[in-house]
C-alpha cells in the first residue's frame, strides 16, 4: 500500500512535469523550430540512402563530364545536382546528406560514450566520496583546464601515431569516437557527482541501505533516475560540441578520411576549390554544419531552461 | 593562502609529470628510434651500440630522468623530417603564433567588454537583442567555417585582404613580427578576427552575466538612494567588482586562444606553431609533436597558476575559506 502510494505520488509529478515542460515547448517558438530543423536534419541522414538523388560512393555512377557544376540555378548549372557537383561529378546535395549521417552518427555515439564514463564515475565519485573522490575529481579540474577540442586533437593525434598508416582509415571513426567522447565526459561526471551527494543523504538511500541493497544497486536503480534531468541538459548542448568538434578534427586533416566523409571532411575538400571559384562545394556543406548546431544547440538552451526550476 | 598555493604548484608539476610521461612514451615506444635515425645498412651491432651510447637499455627510470632533464632545457631531439632540432622550429614559429594570439584576445577584450556592459545597462534595447541573439550564432559558428567565409568575402569576392601566410615579416633577431609592414598588418586582419569572434562572445555574455548580478545587489541599491549618479554607480562601482572574474576568464582564455589559434593557422596557412603540429600529426613526426605537447601543456598550468594565485590575492574573501 506504501509502495503503492509513493509510486503514483512519483507518477502523478513527474505526469505534471512533463506537461510543464511541453507546455513550455509547444508555446516557444525557438524550442519547436529548432527541434524541427534538427529532427528534419536527423531523418535526411537516416534515410540518405533512398532519399539522395545520387549515390556519390557508387563509382561507377560518376562521370567527370558533370565535374564543378555550379548550383542548378546558376548558368551551366545542370537541373539534376540543384546544389553542383565537386571536382569528381559528386552531387553535393547527395554528399551532404551521406555527410550528414555521419557527423550525425559521430556525435551522437560519441556524446552517449562520454555521459556514460561520465555518470559512473559521477555517480562512483558522488556516493563512495573519500579518496576516490578525490582522484576522480583532481582528474576532472586538470582535464577542464584544457579545452575540449584540444584535447580530443591530442588523443586523436596520438592514436595516429601510434597506428599504422594502413590501420587510419579503417579505425578513423572509432578513434574520432573515442576522442571526443573521453574530451566531454567531466561535464557529466561534475554535475551528477553534486547532485548524488545531495540525494544520498536522502531517506529512500538510507531506508535502501537499511535493507541490506548493494551500493551499485543503490546507485544505479534509485539514485540514478533522480540525476539525470540536468544530464540530458548537458548531453544536448555536447551534442552541438561534439559535431562542430568531429568537424573541425576533419577539417583539419586528422578526422575523417575523403573515403568516410562527413561534413567537416566535405569542407575540407571543398576548401581546396574556393580560390577557383567553386564555392558551392565548401559552402552548402558548410551552412548545413552551421544549421545543424544552431539547431541543435538553441533546442539544449531552451531545454536547459526549461528543465531549471529556479527561472520558473 | 600559502598551503594554498603550495598545494596548486605540486599539482601543477603532477600535471607536467603526467604529460611528460605521456610524450616520453610516445617517444620511446612509437616505432624504433634507432630506425628513424640510421640508414638500413646499418649493421646489427652498430645499432645496439648506438642503442648503447643513447642510453636506451638504461633503467625505464633513468631514461625518463634524462628525457625530463632535456625537455625542461627544451630539447626535444631532431624533426624526423625536417631534420632540425625541434626547440629551433619552435622557436621560429612561436613569434607568429603569439602574436595572432594576443592581437585577438586584445580585439575579443576590447570589443567585448563594452558590449557586455551596454547589453547589462540597456537590458530592453533592440541593440542588445541583437548582441544577443548573434552571440548565439557566433558560438555555434566553428573557427573554420568563420574563416573559410571570411576568406570567401574579403579575399575572393572583394579580394580586398591576403588570405594566407603573414605577409612580409621584420627580424627584429630574437623575434620576427609582421606588425611593422603594411603587408603584415592586413594578414593579421582575418586571422585575427576569426579567432576572436569565439572569445568576443564569451566575454560579452560574461560581463552581462556578471554586471547584471552585481546591479542587484543592496549596495547598488544604497548607492542609488544616496543619490549617486547612474553614471557613477555603473562605471566606477559596479564595473570594479565585475571585472574580477572577467580577469579569470580572459587570462584562462589565454591558454584557450592559443591552442584554438592550431585551428585559425591551418585555415589562412599561418606559419606558426599550431600549423607545424598539424602537420607533424600528418606526417607522424613525434618530436614535435611531444614538443607541442609539452609546451602547450605548459602554458595551461602555468597560466591557470597565475589565475588562482591571481584571484586570491585580488579577492580578501578568498583566504580565509581556502587557507586550510
Amino acid at each position: 500500500m506504501q509502495e503503492d502510494n509513493i509510486s503514483w505520488a512519483q507518477d502523478m509529478r513527474r505526469r505534471i512535469a512533463d506537461n510543464d515542460i511541453w507546455y513550455s515547448f509547444t508555446h516557444t517558438p525557438i524550442a519547436y523550430i529548432s527541434a524541427i530543423i534538427g529532427l528534419s536534419l536527423i531523418a535526411l541522414a537516416i534515410f540518405a540512402p533512398f532519399i539522395a538523388p545520387q549515390n556519390p560512393f557508387d563509382l561507377a555512377s560518376l562521370d567527370l563530364f558533370d565535374a564543378s557544376l555550379p548550383p542548378s540555378w546558376l548558368d551551366q548549372g545542370d537541373q539534376r545536382f540543384l546544389l553542383g557537383t565537386d571536382d569528381q561529378g559528386r552531387g553535393i546535395l547527395s554528399t551532404i546528406f551521406f555527410g550528414l549521417r555521419i557527423s550525425l552518427f559521430v556525435g551522437f555515439t560519441s556524446v552517449f560514450l562520454s555521459l556514460l564514463i561520465g555518470v559512473s564515475l559521477g555517480l562512483i565519485s558522488g556516493y563512495v566520496g573519500g579518496r576516490v573522490d578525490a582522484v576522480i575529481m583532481r582528474i576532472a579540474d586538470v582535464q577542464l583546464s584544457f579545452p575540449a577540442i584540444l584535447i580530443a586533437l591530442l588523443i586523436d593525434g596520438v592514436f595516429r601515431t601510434v597506428v599504422s598508416k594502413d590501420l587510419h582509415e579503417d579505425l578513423a571513426l572509432y578513434v574520432v569516437i573515442f576522442a571526443i567522447a573521453v574530451s566531454g565526459w567531466v561535464q557529466y561526471a561534475r554535475t551528477v557527482r553534486s547532485s548524488v551527494m545531495t540525494e544520498k543523504i536522502k531517506e529512500y538511500v538510507q531506508a535502501g541501505q537499511v535493507i541490506g541493497l548493494g551500493s551499485a544497486r543503490i546507485m544505479i536503480k534509485h539514485i540514478l533516475p533522480n540525476v539525470l534531468g540536468p544530464v540530458f541538459v548537458i548531453g544536448t548542448l555536447h551534442l552541438a560540441l561534439a559535431i562542430i568538434i568531429e568537424a573541425t578534427l576533419s577539417f583539419l586533416g586528422v578526422g575523417l578520411p575523403p573515403t568516410t566523409p562527413s561534413l567537416g571532411t566535405l569542407i575540407r575538400i571543398g576548401n581546396e576549390y574556393l580560390f577557383s571559384g567553386e564555392w558551392w562545394i565548401t559552402i552548402f556543406p558548410g551552412l548545413t554544419l552551421i544549421i545543424l548546431s544552431l539547431s541543435v544547440n538553441l533546442f539544449g538552451d531552451w531545454l536547459r531552461d526549461a528543465l531549471n526550476p529556479k527561472l520558473q | 593562502m600559502l598551503t594554498f598555493i603550495a598545494r596548486r604548484m605540486i599539482q601543477s608539476v603532477l600535471v607536467m609529470i603526467a604529460v611528460g610521461l605521456i610524450t616520453f612514451g610516445l617517444l620511446r615506444f612509437v616505432g624504433d628510434p634507432i630506425s628513424n635515425m640510421v640508414g638500413q645498412d646499418t649493421s646489427i651491432a652498430e645499432r645496439e651500440q648506438l642503442k648503447e651510447d643513447l642510453g636506451l637499455n638504461d633503467p625505464f627510470v633513468i631514461q625518463f630522468a634524462n628525457f625530463a632533464k632535456n625537455a625542461v632545457k627544451g630539447e626535444f631531439g631532431l624533426s624526423y623530417t625536417l631534420r632540425v632540432p625541434v626547440s629551433q622550429l619552435l622557436s621560429e614559429r612561436l613569434p607568429a603564433t603569439l602574436e595572432l594570439s594576443i592581437m585577438s584576445a586584445l580585439l575579443a577584450l576590447f570589443i567585448g567588454m563594452p558590449m557586455g556592459i551596454y547589453t547589462a545597462i540597456h537590458k530592453d534595447s533592440w541593440l542588445t537583442k541583437f548582441f544577443l541573439s548573434s552571440s548565439l550564432v557566433g558560438v555555434s559558428l566553428p573557427t573554420f567555417l568563420i574563416g573559410i567565409l571570411l576568406i570567401l568575402l574579403f579575399g575572393v569576392v572583394f579580394r580586398w585582404l591576403p588570405t594566407f601566410g603573414r605577409g612580409e615579416v621584420v627580424d627584429l633577431g630574437w623575434w620576427t613580427t609582421g606588425l611593422l609592414t603594411w603587408s603584415g598588418i592586413k594578414s593579421l586582419i582575418l586571422p585575427t578576427i576569426t579567432l576572436a569572434i569565439f572569445q568576443l562572445t564569451l566575454i560579452m555574455r560574461l560581463v552581462r552575466a556578471e554586471m547584471l548580478e552585481v546591479l542587484r545587489t543592496d549596495y547598488i541599491k544604497f548607492g542609488r538612494a544616496r543619490g549617486l549618479s547612474m553614471r557613477a554607480l555603473h562605471y566606477r562601482h559596479a564595473l570594479k567588482n565585475t571585472l574580477i572574474p572577467v580577469i579569470t576568464i580572459t587570462g584562462l582564455q589565454l591558454g584557450s586562444i592559443i591552442a584554438f589559434s592550431l585551428i585559425t593557422e591551418s585555415v589562412f596557412q599561418w606559419p606558426g606553431m599550431g600549423l607545424l603540429f598539424i602537420q607533424a600529426i600528418g606526417n607522424a613526426d613525434v618530436p614535435i609533436m611531444a614538443a607541442y605537447l609539452v609546451l602547450i601543456a605548459f602554458i595551461f598550468v602555468a597560466i591557470n597558476l597565475m589565475v588562482d594565485i591571481l584571484y586570491v590575492v585580488l579577492d580578501p574573501r578568498l583566504r580565509t575559506t581556502v587557507g586550510d
